[in-house]
């Protein structure tokens, strides 16, 4: 009987913690449908995607052209030294270019808005949570998915794209300044080979990285806040320093993931 | 029989292995306003949430104008909730919008209003809770009084069918308590919505209330008027409702109804074993609405504790002075016959002079109407008797205009 009854208890234990993962992973489905559907139900909220596209896209600009130029000077700097025992450092544009392009660009532009906006995002619907504003908005009969997460998935998916071209055409910039201004490489090879070797496909493949990384970290972050409430390891503000913690690493690990499967299809 | 606008059947609700709610039956009926009282974690706020459909119960039924909650279909639960209305506790105003844009938001959102429009109605809900010219300021920049009011106009903004209240006065002073008090009364009065409170303030909160309910260990144990609860004998209301009361109300420095109760049984053994007379006055002032629609909510309880200091000041020690009314005054005179008793009001009519009870500048036209009444106890008199005696034979002593 007491076997039995253990037996019970680690089965259902078994359950509930095989269930709890699926259940959340529903609830982030339906939250993610939902905050991408308002985005189309009348009437739109124009401003407070503006509005959003600032938060995310324009002021995130300064430390993108940082990172970006940067990332665009090591690859320089490292391609023409590992290029250079090949003799055939010629070839920095195009490593530079489609490295930037096809990898670096979205991930690195991902990762910076994570640290920037998403963290932003999580904590600041965390708080709205806790205050008992967004309960404010349900008995105003204001869909808090629509009026907090649609402007905000919106503005990503606007953002994410001009943020990773941006931070491409900086880094392209940087492995020139690295390749060609400090180390040597005429300036006519490396723009031809990076003119060259890029193709369109490699341009549109990391635009739409740039889109699926904006719908992952925006809902992954926007999530966390949201339920701020429902953790069990920590309530109030404590709940809502775990929330944007847990946002940054799982959009950041998720960006990874996604980042491999898309790779794994686009190539 | 009416039918309640809202009823909550058997309600229940658990968080975790605490139950809050344990079977909670209620009736709100419409164009009321019923308080809810209870212990603080009683689960007062729970109860409200699931009025407005923040929570769900674990069982038990919701009806809304009859029908049950649960066999809606969501469109007509949306167009149910657009009725409601909702002030928090903690007034959930929105910290990254300023005042103004907290009270326009429901109008912005939900209303296909023009810009226009929307500014002259929160700007219009902003004058009459006094807040007009804090519209460019954020919720951390003002005080809690206003933080209260703002959450109020938010509330009121969409003129709701019903509006439910979370312990609306909690944090403020006593004067603007009772000028929350008010307002919810005045615009009860003047929109006629259903209004629901959870409340504290005992008896403060009676004096508005139609109904009162009282939640005691998740479930209703008392159900009635305000009348009905302060007569009630079970000792469970007794303890709360008495053991909420102070001596001295927080409101104007008057002593609370119920030790005017006291004080009228010993005068009324006084009376009965050594032929003691006593009289009570009953001052009422009439133009209270009036005062509060031109000049602000505070300007009426101004008066009132101004009144009440006043009149403390020229009676005896034995004598007490009582709040029995949005904006009445009620004052035991101890070894006083009607006549005496005229005479005060007399003397009081000539002592007493405008300035002693206004602290607010006069809007045109402004004055403002004392009405006293007084009846002679006798040996077989009730206080509510006595109460209805002295404000049927009222009749005005004293009318001040100020110009």
């Amino acid at each position: 009987m007491t076997i039995m009854s253990g037996g019970k208890i680690l089965v259902s234990a078994l359950g509930r913690q095989t269930l709890a993962p699926i259940r959340n992973l529903g609830k982030l489905g339906t939250f993610f449908f939902w905050g991408v559907v308002n985005i189309f139900t009348l009437p739109f909220q124009f401003f407070k995607v503006i509005e959003q596209v600032c938060f995310i896209g324009a002021k995130s600009v300064f430390v993108i052209t940082l990172t970006g130029a940067f990332t665009g000077m090591v690859l320089g700097l490292q391609g023409y030294y590992a290029l250079t025992k090949f003799g055939s450092e010629g070839m920095l544009g195009s490593a530079v270019a489609l490295s930037l392009i096809r990898e670096m660009g979205p991930v690195l532009t991902a990762v910076m808005v994570i640290g920037r906006a998403g963290s932003a995002m999580a904590a600041e619907i965390g708080i709205m949570r806790i205050s008992e504003q967004i309960d404010a908005l349900e008995t105003m009969s204001i869909d808090p998915v629509r009026f907090l997460v649609s402007p905000r998935i919106a503005a990503a998916v606007i953002s994410f794209p001009l943020l990773t071209a941006l931070f491409d055409v900086i880094g392209i910039i940087g492995g020139y300044i690295t390749g060609s201004v400090l180390l040597g490489i005429n300036s006519g090879v490396y723009f031809a080979r990076v003119e060259s070797s890029v193709l369109m496909k490699d341009v549109s493949g990391g635009f739409i990285k740039a889109v699926v990384f904006a719908l992952v970290v925006v809902a992954i972050c926007c999530f966390q806040g949201f339920y701020t409430h429902l953790r069990k390891e920590g309530f109030g503000s404590k709940g809502v320093s775990l929330s944007t913690t847990s946002a940054v690493v799982t959009s950041c690990v998720l960006v990874l993931i996604t980042d491999y499967v898309l790779t794994s299809i686009l190539l | 029989m009416t039918t309640p606008l809202i009823q909550l059947q058997d309600i229940h609700k658990t968080f975790g292995s605490n139950p809050v709610l344990n079977g909670v039956n209620l009736n709100i009926y419409r164009g009321e306003i019923t308080t809810i009282i209870g212990k603080s974690g009683g689960g007062k706020s729970v109860l409200l949430k699931h009025i407005i459909g923040l929570l769900e119960p674990d069982s038990g039924e919701i009806l809304l104008d009859g029908r049950p909650l649960s066999t809606m279909k969501k469109s007509e639960r949306k167009a149910m909730k657009q009725k409601f209305s909702y002030m928090f506790q903690g007034n959930a105003l929105f910290d990254s919008l300023n005042v103004y844009e907290n009270v326009a938001l429901p109008l912005k959102e939900k209303t296909s209003l023009p810009e226009r429009e929307i500014r002259k109605r929160a700007g219009e809900k902003m004058a009459q809770l006094d807040i007009a010219g804090i519209g460019d300021r954020y919720p951390s920049e003002i005080s809690g009084g206003m933080k209260k009011r703002v959450a109020l106009a938010r509330a009121l903004i969409t003129s709701p069918e019903i509006i439910l209240f979370d312990e609306p006065t909690t944090g403020l002073d006593p004067i603007r308590k009772n000028a929350v008090h008010g307002m919810i009364s005045d615009y009860q009065k003047k929109f006629g919505f259903t209004g629901v409170v959870v409340s504290h303030e005992i008896p403060d909160i009676f004096y508005i209330s139609q109904r009162i309910a009282m939640l005691n260990n998740g479930s209703i144990i008392f159900e009635g008027s305000p009348d009905a609860i302060q007569q009630a004998e079970a000792p469970d209301i007794r303890n709360f409702i008495y053991g909420m009361e102070n001596r001295r109300s927080g409101f104007n420095g008057a002593a609370h109804q119920t030790y005017v109760e006291q004080r009228f049984n010993q005068e009324k053994f006084r009376l009965c074993d050594h032929n003691i007379t006593f009289s009570l006055i009953i001052f009422t002032l009439e133009n209270f609405s009036e005062i509060t629609e031109h000049a602000d909510h505070m300007a009426g309880q101004t008066v009132l504790t101004n009144l009440t200091e006043y009149i403390r000041r020229q009676i005896n020690i034995t004598d007490s002075c009582s709040r029995c009314g949005l904006n009445k005054i009620a004052l035991l005179l101890s070894n006083t016959d009607i006549e005496h008793a005229r005479a005060f009001c007399q003397r009081l009519s000539k002592e007493i002079k405008g300035s002693d009870l206004l602290d607010i500048k006069p809007y045109p036209g402004f004055y403002f109407s004392l009405r006293a009444g007084f009846a002679q106890a006798t040996r077989d008199s009730r206080l509510e008797a006595l109460m209805e005696q002295a404000e049927s034979t009222s009749n005005p002593f004293y009318t001040f205009n100020i110009c």
